[in-house]
């Protein structure tokens, strides 16, 4: 009995040795997103919020206390419930939100032994958890009464059916050249130079995962579901103080699932880019670690935002025609140009 | 033939390159923005921010409660009541204004005869009572003897236009 | 005391999936309803991860749950119900629907109470897999080998419907006027702009 409990004390460490990190990332993700948006636009981003310091006065330490400024400001503010607001439903969606977006991270590798939950069939599971998110959103629009939020949501759920399609298409040849669902085996067949990672052969696919997971996730330009311009907020626009915070974090933690799952699938997880090369494949650029997954993804959050603050949001029906017209075809026939490529023998499994 | 060129080409994604490209260009670029208390912007020498009453050089008030600033305000911010002074001269014995119903127009201070009241380069200040908006003739008799200095230096510059 | 944890993992979902299924059909509003139902699925795959079945378990909640069922709920929360209507008639329908009902009953009960056939001493619990055993490269393999011709046969199926259901909502209508993404997007700059010298005039008439 006491073994039992002290191995479900040893995985809730676990579980919260990939959470806590995770929220803090998240926090300092939003501030990330307002420096690098405000430097895109020529402009300083937040700098004023500092950590209060006993002996210097006025710190301010480029604003790096502002992300917890705003998650104290959103937690003491008031949860309000509309008057004709289903309330369960209205409470219960943020929870739908953030539980698909975190549990999702249970069977990511971090490096060679570093997973929650190594199982066979961790592609899948990915692929589930996060087609379970649009339910939060969902239920939150249809729960609020409101026809601004309801629009949204609406927008939002068609919006993540059909890029699930190319999304899983793309997977399917990350599937075809690895030969396996589990993550970490798939990151080990990308063993090699830079060459062998799965975005060269890859290339159209890559792109397209990662496009598709820009509109999973409902950020620009892709985010009709808020909208701001024509639903005020969209799905969230009756959402306030902490449960707004928890849509906020769901958010934000499936974009940097998407991130680190570009990282993985595509570009060699913690392989390291020099590993084959002559002279920085002795130094530590050269061994593969943890903080090579850890840039990557940092590399891919920062196209988050770069292209939030490069694009301008899309037309509702243009998202679905890239969606369904371009994404769609496009992923078939890789997956075919993929195989043929696996059964010529062009690209080697774990060469 | 052009179809094809174009297809491939918006599947090279040229444009979503160039767009990228702008906005990297810009992230490296320095900002313009300006760190408010820390760093300021010039201000014009006539710039009309916080109102005061100036005194001649001997410390005598310079106003003479002739009203003609009450009587030209369009928002009709201006109180005064005047009176006799044991001297014989005419003085105020009240100069109110209501900075919410002040719309800084200047009209006060292009009136004045004997260049009294006039509106400082100060823009930084605050009230937390709605009461605290009427500001009296000591306190703008105050703000003239702190702004003295800058007020005399801008009237100066500004001398040869008028 | 040893609490056996696979049977109460599956005792609890089982319960949770007769709940949520008996509410899917009691309960009133048809948002709940679908809840409910993605609440019957979720169990389901819970019930199939203990039987080893990772790949059908994940499956189920990819497809039903991830895609079906939120159609369904956009389905629902668009249409504006009316109960009562619905209500109408339901003594009559009733006999149809006890009869069916009983029908059901007795066929699982065929299945299930006759000893000799079902049970745990005919279908003994197979050994546990081996540790590493992908039940997804096990059905792929069989799908595409065993089984490849039915598999091929439900794959055209499917493609059938889906031509089929384009087919039923694609129409042509004329007088409206809609948008054509695929051919605003290949606008080129050159159709649009035109640019025109002009000399710049000064106000009496010198041109400059």
């Amino acid at each position: 009995m006491l073994d039992a409990l002290l191995e479900l004390a040893w995985i809730v460490i676990k579980i919260l040795a990939i959470c806590v990190p995770l929220i803090l990332t998240v926090a300092y993700f939003t501030y990330a997103e307002r420096k690098v948006i405000g430097f895109m636009q020529v402009r300083m981003g937040p700098n004023r919020v500092g950590f209060p310091l006993p002996f210097i006065k006025r710190f301010h330490l480029l604003g790096l206390g502002q992300p917890f400024a705003d998650v104290v400001k959103l937690l003491l503010k008031e949860i309000i419930l509309p008057e004709n607001a289903n309330k369960f439903l209205f409470v219960l969606a943020p929870v739908m939100a953030i539980a698909p977006a975190f549990a999702a991270w249970a069977v990511v590798p971090f490096s060679d032994t570093m997973v929650l939950a190594d199982i066979n069939a961790g592609l899948l599971y990915i692929l589930a958890m996060t087609s379970l998110g649009v339910y939060g959103i969902i239920i939150a629009g249809w729960a609020s009464n409101s026809k601004y939020a309801f629009l949204g949501a609406m927008r939002s759920a068609a919006q993540i059916v059909s890029y699930e399609i190319a999304m899983g298409f793309a997977l399917v040849g990350v599937l075809i050249m690895s030969g396996t669902l589990n993550l970490s085996e798939i990151v080990n067949a990308q063993r090699g130079g830079v060459f062998d990672w799965f975005w060269w052969p890859l290339l159209p696919l890559f792109v397209i995962y990662f496009i598709s997971g820009v509109a999973e996730t409902n950020r620009a330009p892709f985010d009709m579901a808020e909208g701001e311009s024509e639903i005020v907020a969209g799905f969230h626009v009756e959402y306030s103080g902490a449960a707004f915070a928890v849509f906020f974090l769901a958010e934000y933690a499936n974009m940097i699932l998407i991130a680190c799952l570009t990282s993985l699938l595509f570009v060699g997880g913690w392989l390291s880019p020099f590993a084959g090369v002559p002279l920085l494949g002795d130094t530590i650029l050269g061994t593969d670690g943890i903080f090579w997954l850890l840039a990557k993804t940092a590399f891919f959050m920062f196209m988050f935002l770069w292209l939030r603050a490069t694009f301008p949001r899309y037309r509702y029906d243009q998202v679905m025609r890239l969606g369904w017209k371009v994404f769609v075809p496009i992923t078939i026939v890789w997956i075919l140009v993929a195989a043929l490529l696996i059964m010529l023998g062009v690209v080697v499994r774990g060469s | 033939m052009n179809t094809v060129v174009r297809y491939f080409k918006s599947l090279m994604l040229l444009e979503l390159f160039a767009g990228l490209s702008v906005t990297m260009r810009y992230f490296f670029r320095p900002k313009f923005t300006i760190r408010y208390p820390e760093e300021k912007t010039p201000k014009s020498n006539r710039f009309r921010g916080l109102h005061a009453l100036r005194r001649y050089p001997n410390g005598e008030e310079r106003c003479i409660a002739c009203k003609l600033c009450e009587a030209v305000c369009p928002a009709l911010a201006i109180t005064i009541e005047s009176t006799q002074r044991d001297d014989g001269t005419r003085r105020t014995t009240r100069y109110d204004i209501d900075l919410f119903k002040c719309i800084y127009c200047g009209f006060c201070e292009e009136s004045c005869p004997v260049d009294s009241i006039v509106e400082t380069g100060f823009l930084e200040y605050h009230m937390e009572n709605a009461s605290e908006r009427i500001v009296d003739k000591q306190q703008l008799l105050a703000i003239g003897d702190r702004f003295e200095a800058q007020i005399a230096a801008d009237r100066e510059q500004d001398a040869a236009y008028r | 005391m040893d609490i056996p944890i696979p049977q109460t993992v599956f005792y609890l979902f089982s319960f949770i999936m007769v709940a949520a299924a008996i509410m899917v059909i009691t309960v009133r509003n048809p948002v709940y309803a679908a809840l409910f139902l993605v609440l019957t699925f979720f169990s389901a795959a819970a019930i199939w991860l203990l039987l080893e079945a990772e790949f059908l378990a994940i499956v189920l909640v990819v497809v039903y749950v991830g895609a079906v069922m939120v159609l369904f709920l956009f389905v629902v929360m668009m249409l504006d119900i009316n109960l009562a209507p619905l209500k109408e008639g339901f003594v009559s329908y009733l006999p149809v629907g006890i009869a069916v009902a009983l029908l059901m009953a007795a066929e699982m009960l065929v299945v299930v109470w006759t000893r000799d056939r079902f049970g745990p001493e005919i279908y003994p619990v197979p050994a546990a897999a081996e540790a590493g055993t992908s039940n997804t490269a096990a059905l792929g393999e069989l799908l595409y080998t065993n089984f490849l011709l039915p598999f091929e046969i439900a794959g055209v199926i499917l493609l059938v419907a889906i031509v089929s259901a384009v087919t039923l909502t694609l129409r042509k209508r004329s007088g409206v006027r809609s948008q054509s993404p695929s051919h605003q997007v290949r606008v080129k700059r050159d159709e649009r702009v035109r640019l025109v010298d002009i000399a710049s005039e000064s106000p009496d008439g010198r041109s400059d």
